[in-house]
């Protein structure tokens, strides 16, 4: 159990900051948890032995959980392949081999350092945060912005949504609540404008970090992922090395289309990390899992709640201890 | 594989079943495999899938194989009629209140598009209904919810009413029915906060505002892009608020849309009408026929060959290809065949019904344009009889004429000229082409 040592390790670091985390993810990922690995204990119990009625129903426990037809398909195959390799035949013994396995599709050859974020010593950092319409980017760019002020960073926000109605009050009352500024203009006028000001301004006053809004938008549109590109380009244009983080916002209750979320807004803004949010409903994010099999996209930060404090560093040892704890609180 | 049509892999699958006279066992095995996987990828939750797939195979095995179709055309079928009727019939109408004025609640979870929908439904029921709808704001947590809802009702110039994020949201719903009530609105629609339905707080909240309202529709707003999750939402909502209808969101995106058949089969509520853009006049009646196409997947060869044989007059493609080989194809003749293609339906649907289309570099992005086609005809249509027959005939004068008359620019009525011309010349070679062949005449001139 290599990685719960290493993220107890990490835990105890910084403890009365760490088990209010702890707690969280705990509590957000309540749902989760107890109905994925609920469903894992469920299957062992039920299933003694390891045959194919038993990967018929792993099979449905981890495509219920959006997990994607494909990885678990590929992850199936490597299962079987592995319980053949090592003789198994009992399916408590199998249990260790599936989280191992799931553990190893989230990581891949990856080492596990790209869940922080990019940012600058001394210089603007910029970010920009794309997703479709109502996966919650203003309010992830509200709860971001607390945090970020929270270490001591001076934030700017660009209003960079011109086009859905009460886009802009939106950000502009998040910017109260976490204490930043806000640059904006008219609803309508062109987003470019507008992130072009957001740089000017936060150069001007020495911000350390400016985080960019962007209009929601299907990813099939090609007109609005144009216009998406076109204000990377700007950003590009005018600060070196920017933007820093591309952030993809993604709904964890979405199903496949995700998958074709982050290919397409990759191709247009070169995303560099996820905003996993809705996770403290009942979907299970399996989704995530997906993602990085497919497409070796990190989930940087977790929602896990409507509170300015509910967005999480994204830790994949917590996270895969989320799903796993009751398995692995049984041993 | 996410992307691939249901069509494309079945169609390696049907090469591999030689049918003779009926369906085999093994001829369903094979196909419902594809077709769980299939619908499996288009988010149609794993227990729903399951179902169906046992109706099918049941249905399936034993059954004669028509004429014109293989057995795996066959199976085809019999999916597809399972799928439309699990979605059941067209439903889009709206309740009406026997006393004015008739309550329609909006709920949801957070970002499923209440908010468009509240405003797009108010323009329905006045532009389609002449109604007159008064716009209820009762979502005071999210920040400016409230603000983009009167944004919304300025947009329409319709009236909204708010209490600001103090008041209590049964409150506000119980004092805007009265107002309603007074300034005579003959339908109300309330706006209502996203919540997980796991929140028993804000659930009870939503129970508390039915029980005040009374509320003649409850729609639920889901995202189509909604994963296996979308029956889990979709029970807690209907269990609690017992709800008469659901609005699907967002499907003019790329999604297949299998949360649709998910919420139909663990509801039976009705899926009324669907998102279709972020306007305020993008929302249309639910199809549930062309959902289940899209859910079986892109390339959805039986429904193209079903509706070529429905629409193409044999005849009229025999003469066309006649009119081809001899290089005598006129505008009267390029009109007709467009007339032909425009029948089978909207020219983006049989784009996608063709196998492969979507993965043609060209085409996968290439949004057809039906302003353009109407355009086409009315240059056309604005030409005389002699110059339909002879294009040569043209000249700045005609073509000014044409393009006044059309209500299009000469540049445009140019750019047909040459397009045409084009044609001509790479029919000619397609008919050349085809003469080496056994000689079986093209069925479909404009593929």
């Amino acid at each position: 159990m290599g990685f719960m040592d290493k993220w107890k390790m990490k835990f105890q670091k910084n403890e009365e900051e760490t088990k209010e985390v702890s707690t969280k993810y705990k509590d957000g990922m309540k749902k989760t948890r107890q109905s994925f690995s609920g469903r894992i204990n469920d299957l062992i119990a039920r299933y003694r032995k390891v045959d194919e009625d038993f990967f018929e129903e792993l099979e449905e426990v981890l495509i219920t959980a959006d997990v994607g037809v494909s990885t678990v398909m590929d992850l199936i195959d490597e299962l079987k392949m592995e319980v053949k390799r090592q003789n198994i035949k009992d399916s408590k013994a199998v249990k260790d081999v599936i989280s191992e396995k799931l553990v190893e599709i989230y990581y891949g050859e990856d080492d596990e350092q790209t869940e922080h974020l990019n940012l600058q010593e001394e210089q603007l950092s910029i970010i920009l945060v794309v997703g479709v319409n109502g996966a919650g980017k203003t309010t992830s760019i509200g709860k971001l912005a607390y945090q970020l002020k929270q270490q001591g960073k001076k934030v700017v926000l660009a209003a960079g949504d011109t086009f859905r109605a009460g886009a802009i009050e939106q950000l502009d009352i998040w910017g109260e609540r976490a204490g930043v500024d806000v640059i904006k203009q008219n609803e309508g006028s062109d987003p470019a404008a507008v992130i072009f000001d957001g740089i000017k301004s936060a150069k001007s006053r020495n911000a350390d970090v400016l985080i960019c809004d962007t209009a929601g938008r299907l990813q099939n549109k090609v007109n609005l992922m144009n216009e998406l590109a076109k204000v990377k380009r700007v950003i590009e244009r005018e600060v070196p090395g920017a933007p820093h983080e591309v952030l993809l916002v993604l709904d964890a209750t979405t199903g496949q289309n995700a998958l074709s979320q982050a290919k397409t807004f990759s191709e247009a803004t070169d995303v560099s990390g996820i905003v996993l949010t809705k996770l403290d409903g009942t979907a299970k994010g399996g989704i995530v899992l997906a993602i990085r099999h497919e497409l070796q996209l990190p989930v940087k930060y977790v929602g896990l709640g409507e509170k300015m404090e509910d967005l999480q560093e994204f830790d994949a040892h917590a996270f895969v201890y989320g799903l796993f704890a009751d398995m692995l609180e049984e041993d | 594989m996410a992307f691939e049509g249901l069509a494309d892999r079945l169609q390696s699958t049907i090469k591999k079943i030689t049918g003779k006279g009926k369906v085999s066992e093994q001829d369903v095995k094979e196909m419902t495999r594809e077709v769980r996987l299939a619908l499996l990828e288009a988010d149609v939750n794993y227990k729903v899938v399951k179902d169906l797939i046992k109706r099918i195979k049941e249905r399936a095995v034993g059954q004669e194989v028509m004429e014109s179709l293989t057995p795996g055309q066959q199976v085809i079928k019999v999916v597809k009629e399972e799928l439309t009727a699990l979605m059941g019939g067209e439903q889009s109408k709206i309740a009406v209140a026997d006393k004015a004025p008739t309550v329609i609640m909006m709920t949801g979870l957070q970002g499923a598009g209440k908010t468009t929908t509240t405003g797009k439904l108010a323009n329905l029921l006045r532009k389609k209904h002449n109604r007159s709808p008064l716009l209820v704001a009762c979502d005071i947590y999210r920040p400016a919810a409230i603000q983009q809802l009167e944004t919304l009702g300025k947009q329409l110039d319709l009236p909204v009413f708010s209490m600001g994020t103090d008041a209590n949201p049964v409150d506000i719903a119980q004092k805007a029915i009265e107002k309603a009530k007074e300034e005579h609105h003959d339908y109300v629609i309330i706006d209502t906060a996203g919540r997980l339905h796991v929140d028993s707080e804000l659930m009870q909240e939503l129970e508390e505002i039915k029980s005040v309202v009374k509320p003649d529709e409850i729609y639920l707003v889901v995202d189509s892009m909604t994963g296996q999750d979308a029956v889990n939402v979709a029970e807690s909502f209907n269990e609690q608020l017992d709800i008469t209808g659901v609005v699907l969101t967002k499907l003019d995106g790329d999604t297949r849309g299998g949360a649709a058949l998910s919420i139909k089969a663990v509801t039976d509520k009705p899926i009324k009408f669907a998102g279709m853009g972020e306007k305020l006049d993008q929302l249309e009646a639910f199809h549930p026929d062309r959902m289940a196409s899209r859910i079986l997947g892109m390339g959805d060869v039986l429904s193209l060959i079903e509706k070529a044989q429905t629409n193409v007059d044999e005849k009229q493609a025999k003469e066309l290809e006649e009119k081809m080989k001899n290089m005598s194809f006129t505008f009267d003749d390029f009109l007709e065949q467009m007339g032909q293609v425009k029948k089978m339906g909207p020219l983006d649907d049989l784009m996608s019904m063709i196998p492969g289309a979507n993965k043609m570099k060209g085409l996968k992005n290439a949004q057809i344009d039906e302003k353009q086609i109407s355009h086409v005809e009315a240059i056309i249509q604005s030409m005389t009889k002699n110059e339909r027959q002879d294009p040569s005939l043209m000249n700045a004068s005609r073509k000014k004429r044409i393009a006044k008359g059309s209500g299009t620019s000469v540049s445009q009525v140019n750019r047909l000229l040459k397009q045409f011309e084009e044609m001509k010349k790479m029919m000619k070679q397609m008919t050349n082409m085809q003469k080496g062949k056994k000689g079986k005449g093209m069925k479909f001139p404009f593929m």
